[in-house]
């Protein structure tokens, strides 16, 4: 069966459990109570919200390009949705195969940033223009960094697919892992598994690159301290000032989406995927227990288990971030990238290529 | 005449059209149940409640161009980045070759993302990597409280505070 059948109810109930998860964090950092009336400690507020946004009236302005206006949030939901084609959920079950993955996922999420000059552009407010060239503006910026980030993980896992780059990863692995991926001084970690195996320890010069990687994937989703593009005090909304009812939600939706598929994608990348993060000690085979048969059902949970939880993990990483530190100014945030982030990668670029030359 | 499908694709094929197919009906559903009542008041551009003033679509910073041509710049580089990255640390070819092979392809790629990384530098180098900063002015405002006083004040208070801890 297709990941699709499992990522689309998925992205749906996560969305609605990441809202008031946000707005329970936020509430818990400045003190507040946060939504309580609706349903028990108000976890149905979301599903209100929805069901609110659903009957809202859908306005088009008459200044606005009608059908660019209308198409963006299709576009915008789409190219982000896409991107979890390649995103494997567990052992053995990955979605598309294809051997260019993580390529495609970059190539298909770039789309986004085209959805979101449309939106921004084609409905004739100086907000959602000013928003949509913010927005453009960071998104390709924080891009290269990001793809350089992806290109070290690729230097050292020597795969683009994410199900192999996760196999690398663990106790299933079929080629040698040591501890800290040096191999002279001949501690192999095969057996040990758990969190040793992790990209971050099997070659730590990967662990900067995953500090970059997680500044340039709140760069990405357009989330604190990086959402100028809709900073309320400035822009009213950013470039989706405009819209409303569902295709609003829509906006919301994928840019949650974006956040999730983020997420996935450091975990996999990084933080070793479906492996288990408890290590066998001894006789305690604790990544065994926690991972189960290659094949069998358990093991089949387990990976999703792991997989899913520590990308929920980040994500409210990602939300604590966002309550704890201001907003940049603009020419922070172009000189953050262009300044440090970039040639910090460059660096780190090089590093991993001479990592695996000389290590593995 | 049968046309085989890369499996692949057609899981990629299912996700694009899945995802396309999901934003429709459900604008769809929402089209069925909701209200439509326009006015000349509601379809007009919000600009903090005043009548808008023209169009938005004028000129605009040509700073953005310049950050769009640092980034095809880039984005081309780490595109020819990706195959290469796939093969440099092939261990089949670094045996064959006695190591070599690695440093070769190394050196080679190195050439190529120094020059662009020379790029980067004349950008920089020319300003054009500086956006507009804000250049705040402070006010020349003389009071009838002369400075002392307020820093007097807040080292009371700051005493009264930490002394109470």
């Amino acid at each position: 069966m297709s990941t699709f059948f499992f990522f689309l109810p998925f992205l749906l109930l996560y969305t609605v459990w990441a809202v008031y998860a946000e707005r329970k964090v936020s509430a818990f950092i400045q003190d507040r109570t946060g939504p309580m009336e609706t349903g028990k400690y108000g976890m149905l507020q979301t599903v209100a919200d929805l069901l609110k946004l659903l009957m809202k009236e859908d306005i088009v302005p008459t200044a606005s390009d009608r059908w660019y206006f209308k198409a963006a949030p299709v576009l915008i939901f789409t190219a982000v949705f896409a991107g979890f084609a390649v995103v494997p959920l567990t052992l053995g079950w990955a979605g598309s195969g294809t051997e260019v993955g993580v390529f495609y996922l970059m190539a298909i999420i770039s789309l986004d940033v085209v959805g979101i000059l449309m939106a921004g552009w084609s409905a004739n407010s100086k907000y959602t223009l000013l928003g949509a060239f913010r927005s453009v503006a960071q998104m390709i910026s924080y891009e290269v960094p990001l793809a350089s980030c992806i290109v070290c993980v690729v230097i050292i896992c020597q795969s683009l697919d994410l199900q192999a780059i996760s196999y690398q990863q663990g106790i299933f692995s079929t080629s040698p892992n040591y501890l800290f991926g040096i191999k002279a001084w001949g501690i192999s970690t095969n057996e040990l598994g758990g969190f040793l195996t992790w990209n971050i320890l099997r070659a730590p010069v990967l662990i900067p690159v995953f500090l970059i990687f997680f500044i340039c994937a709140l760069a990405e989703s357009n989330r604190a301290p990086f959402d100028l593009p809709e900073a309320e005090a400035e822009l009213v909304g950013g470039f989706h000032t405009e819209y409303s009812g569902f295709r609003w939600a829509m906006v919301m939706l994928s840019e949650y989406g974006m956040m999730l598929l983020l997420s996935f994608l450091m975990s996999i990348l990084f933080l070793g995927s479906w492996n288990t993060p408890l290590p066998n000690i001894g006789s305690m085979k604790l990544a065994l227990w926690t991972s189960g048969t290659a094949g069998s059902v358990a093991s089949f949970f387990w990976g999703a288990f792991w997989l899913i939880g520590k990308s929920l993990l980040l994500i409210i990483v990602m939300m604590w971030v966002r309550w704890t530190y201001p907003r940049l100014r603009v020419d922070q945030l172009m000189s953050l990238c262009w300044k440090y982030l970039t040639p910090a990668a460059i660096l780190l670029f090089f590093l991993s290529a001479l990592w695996r030359l000389w290590m593995i | 005449m049968q046309v085989a499908i890369d499996p692949s694709l057609a899981q990629i094929a299912l996700f694009i059209l899945g995802g396309l197919g999901f934003v429709m009906i459900s604008l769809l559903v929402a089209r069925l149940i909701r209200p439509n009542r326009p006015n000349p008041e509601k379809l007009s551009i919000y600009e903090s409640g005043e009548e808008p003033i023209g169009p938005a679509w004028m000129q605009f910073n040509a700073r953005f161009y310049v950050v769009a041509l640092i980034f095809l710049l880039f984005e081309v580089e780490i595109l020819f980045l990706f195959p290469w990255a796939l093969i440099f640390g092939d261990a089949e070819w670094q045996a064959a070759t006695n190591g070599r092979w690695g440093y070769f392809a190394l050196a080679e790629m190195s050439i190529f993302v120094l020059i662009l990384a020379f790029g980067l530098a004349y950008v920089w180098a020319k300003g054009h990597l500086d956006w507009v900063k804000p250049n705040p002015t402070i006010s020349a405002f003389k009071g009838v409280v002369p400075e002392g006083k307020y820093q007097s004040i807040n080292q009371k208070y700051s005493q009264f505070k930490h002394g109470a801890s």
